[in-house]
């Protein structure tokens, strides 16, 4: 939307990120940060924000730019990755509000920040996960200096010589394998406590065991020591376990940037008449509160004083705005168009009608909890075979010679209990799952990486593996396959199209924001005065002007025959025009029905838009199954049965009415336009004006799911082969040493594989 | 062959060297914003106004 909308008089004040990679903030609201203000003892006040919308370095200079030019700032700095700007000042030297007020006119949505919220973004897990990585790492090059030496010349190199190379080998190997492997060694020990074993549980034994048995070894002058191997498997598994836990921060990142939004505040009028900002949650039923136009409604209440209009496309689907006056009850949620009003609130938040969606999301979450990645499922195949393997190995090296000779049999060759655990840890140490941990996450990392490129956010690795499996797409109409917002269809002359534009550019509702879309930039009127439900009236070269329904632009002209959104615009004594809208569809809406349907998936609409409404998008885009004024509930049961069915849907929906549909369904999408519910729950956010990137997401899943599925089946071959060999005895540390790069290798490379995957368009 | 005895512990001193610089940086917070900073290198120094106070 064009922010010279909004600010008349301003039009020079650029909106957004300049590099247009994002779309330009909803007008400033009337939040008060001020309690989210934190004063340290030296009078420096902080205030944490979270930015939306900057991309570029153009924002950065923009908004860090904008707040060191308000006096008393003493520094500002914007963290783009993670969206938080941290301002600092002298206390009393400004008011809070001007900091936010600042973000909101350079066309970026600022939300304060909870200072103990902040607290908790600091990634700590992420950091211990890098430190051992970096040990790691340190420790797998700097031993193979004393490796490679005693792999290529161990029948040159004399007895003391390989010996001292195996001590310095410990020395690096020994203290950097205990602190690099605290990650698996605390989460195998809290797992055994509980009397359960996970994947950590057999590595970290491998890890120990290799350790105690190299050292034995390099005491007593042995041949083979395997402190290359141990680091190199730390190192490579290590790699896996980063990639995915920087998978899954960021869908908590998304998960708590919603949680910081959702502390809304609201202006309450005290009983003398005072006006405060108190945050929603401390509203009581029976409140009166001062709702500002272009403001949120915090809680569910009736209107005590005024006549507005109401935006409540993200309650209902409903893209026309709905007239209230004193005694209508509107629900949080809503947007106030038109006029300021005062209301009563009528439930507190938590049982607000947003609340009660909330819970919906909640149960829809419970059951996706359900689900078991596909990783875990070989992690469930993979320890109890591992470790009976190994098991195996000992006893029979260990009691099968003895167990022979008795029987009868000669010749069997006798290692002693020594090469019964060595045989025994070698199996361990080999199929120690390097590949498998690599296997997920990295084709998960470049599934992501390359959707990103593409404009599609993807929220968690497991998000594409349920992608993948989709065979149902449930679509909803307004904001999803349409572009949500009313687009001017009458064809006018210039002359009529400006004046029109400015007498538009003095109001919010949605048919003058597309009457300016479609006008550009220019002058706002002189004298507006709106009428709500109505029109609005001016002056326009001092010509009186009206632009509104029918009846009170052009009470004479004739009734039309379509029922499309229309506006009527009279100046002067010319004859009024009449202005039509559409609800525009997504530019390429029926290609992409049409390739959904291609890829065999059933595609069906689900709107709580009226049916007139819903019918003609669905003969438009050639959907066959669709259903209109569903309410929130309706749109879960629907998915319900799809499940019960069996079916494996995925929701696309952009508005709050969708958000608790988007949580029970398989698998969820967003358009970058959603409300912030709504992105949150999703598994998938997709920008831009087209829907294509959702194909591409499918496509990109199914070809990752695929890629994962090889690299578990290359892993399990890797096993098969590797394992006999290890019991038999013949692995050597440089086998486990190439046979460990090596199959980390192929997996990794298997899943570079999709990055030249060729995009649908 | 002596000679073996000054190299692997200077050799590995500096590998422990590169260990501590990125232990170092990393709780110099250099890994926070990587995406700011990739950005910020584009921006020049006299474009932001400074401070007031």
């Amino acid at each position: 939307m064009d922010a010279t909308a909004l600010k008349p008089g301003a039009e020079t004040l650029a909106g957004g990120c300049p590099s247009g990679l994002s779309v330009v903030a909803e007008p400033a609201s009337s939040v008060d940060p001020s309690a989210f203000v934190h004063t340290d003892d030296r009078g420096v006040d902080t205030l944490e924000l979270l930015v939306q919308g900057a991309r570029c370095a153009s924002c950065i200079r923009k908004i860090e730019g904008g707040m060191l030019a308000i006096p008393g700032v003493r520094d500002a700095r914007l963290n783009l990755s993670t969206g938080r700007l941290r301002v600092t000042w002298t206390s009393g030297s400004l008011h809070s509000r001007a900091i936010a007020d600042a973000v909101s006119n350079a066309g970026y949505a600022a939300t304060a920040f909870d200072p103990a919220e902040s607290q908790k973004q600091i990634d700590g897990e992420g950091r211990r996960l890098l430190r051992a990585l970096a040990v790691a790492a340190f420790a797998s090059m700097n031993v193979m200096m004393f490796s490679v030496p005693v792999w290529t010349g161990d029948q040159d190199m004399g007895g003391s010589t390989r010996t001292m190379m195996h001590w310095w080998s410990a020395i690096v190997a020994v203290p950097s394998a205990l602190y690099a492997g605290q990650p698996f060694f605390r989460s195998a020990f809290a797992v055994l406590r509980r009397g359960r074993a996970n994947m950590d549980v057999p590595i970290s034994l491998a890890v120990l065991l290799t350790l105690a048995m190299s050292l034995f070894e390099t005491a007593t002058g042995g041949h083979h020591a395997y402190f290359d191997g141990v680091c190199m498997l730390l190192f490579l598994l290590l790699i896996g376990r980063y990639l995915d836990h920087q998978l899954r921060e960021k869908a908590r990142t998304a998960a708590r940037d919603l949680l910081a939004m959702q502390t809304t505040t609201a202006v309450r009028i005290s009983e003398d008449g005072v006006a405060r900002a108190v945050a929603a949650k401390a509203l009581r039923a029976g409140d009166a509160i001062a709702l500002a136009a272009g403001d949120r409604v915090p809680v569910d209440s009736v209107i005590l004083d005024g006549v507005s209009e109401f935006d409540c496309a993200m309650l209902t689907g409903e893209t026309l705005p709905v007239s209230m006056r004193v005694g209508d009850t509107v629900h949080a949620g809503a947007i106030n168009l038109t006029r300021p009003l005062t209301l009563r609130v009528v439930s507190p938040v938590e049982s607000s009608l947003v609340a009660q969606l909330a819970r919906l999301i909640e149960i829809g979450e419970q059951g996706r909890a359900r689900f078991v990645r596909i990783a875990d499922k070989a992690v469930a195949l993979y320890v109890p075979a591992v470790h009976s393997l190994a098991a195996a190995t000992f006893l029979s090296w260990a009691f099968g010679p003895q167990l022979l000779r008795t029987l009868g049999v000669t010749g069997t060759a006798e290692i002693g209990l020594h090469g019964a655990v060595m045989n025994a840890v070698a199996v361990l140490i080999i199929t120690c799952p390097c590949a498998l941990g690599l296997a997920v996450p990295a084709v998960q990392v470049v599934a992501t990486g390359r959707l990103f490129k593409r404009g599609v956010l993807v929220k968690s690795g497991d998000a594409l593996e349920r992608l993948a499996q989709v065979d149902t797409v449930v679509l909803d109409k307004t904001g999803t396959l349409t572009l949500g917002k009313p687009r001017l269809a009458t064809n006018l002359d210039r002359d009529t199209l400006t004046a029109a534009a400015a007498l538009a550019r003095c109001s919010r509702h949605p048919l003058s924001r597309a009457l300016v879309d479609a006008a550009g930039s220019g002058k706002p009127a002189l004298m507006p005065h709106e009428v709500p439900g109505e029109g609005i009236t001016g002056e326009i070269d001092a010509i009186p002007a009206r632009l509104g329904r029918r009846a009170f632009a052009a009470p004479d002209a004739p009734e039309s025959a379509d029922n499309a959104a229309e506006l009527w615009f009279a100046w002067g004594h010319a004859a009024p025009v009449r202005m039509s809208f559409v609800d525009e569809l997504r530019p390429d809406a029926r290609s992409v029905v049409d390739a959904l349907r291609r890829r065999g998936l059933t595609v069906e609409l689900l709107s709580g838009d009226r049916a007139s409404a819903v019918e003609e998008a669905a003969l438009e885009t050639g959907v066959t199954a669709w259903k209109a004024q569903t309410r929130p509930a309706d749109k879960v049961a629907h998915l319900e049965t799809l499940r019960a069915a069996g079916r494996k849907v995925l929701m696309v929906g952009d508005g709050l009415n969708d958000a608790a549909a988007l949580a029970a369904a398989h698998a969820s999408a967003s358009p970058g336009t959603a409300v912030d519910a709504s992105q949150a729950v999703a598994d998938i956010v997709f920008t831009g004006a087209r829907l294509a990137p959702l194909v591409d997401a499918i496509d990109t899943a199914r070809a990752a799911q695929k890629r994962v599925t090889e690299n578990l089946a290359f892993s399990a071959l890797y096993n098969i082969i590797a394992v006999p060999i290890a019991a038999l005895g013949y692995v050597t540390p440089l086998i486990a040493a190439l046979a460990m790069a090596g199959s980390s290798l192929v997996v990794t490379l298997n899943a570079l594989r999709l990055q030249a995957m060729r995009p649908w368009t | 062959m002596d000679i073996i005895a000054f190299l692997i512990p200077a050799a590995v001193a500096l590998g422990a060297t590169g260990l501590a610089a990125f232990l170092w940086s990393l709780r110099a917070n250099q890994y926070d914003d990587l995406q700011g900073a990739a950005h910020r290198i584009l921006l020049n120094d006299d474009d932001l106004p400074p401070p007031t106070a």
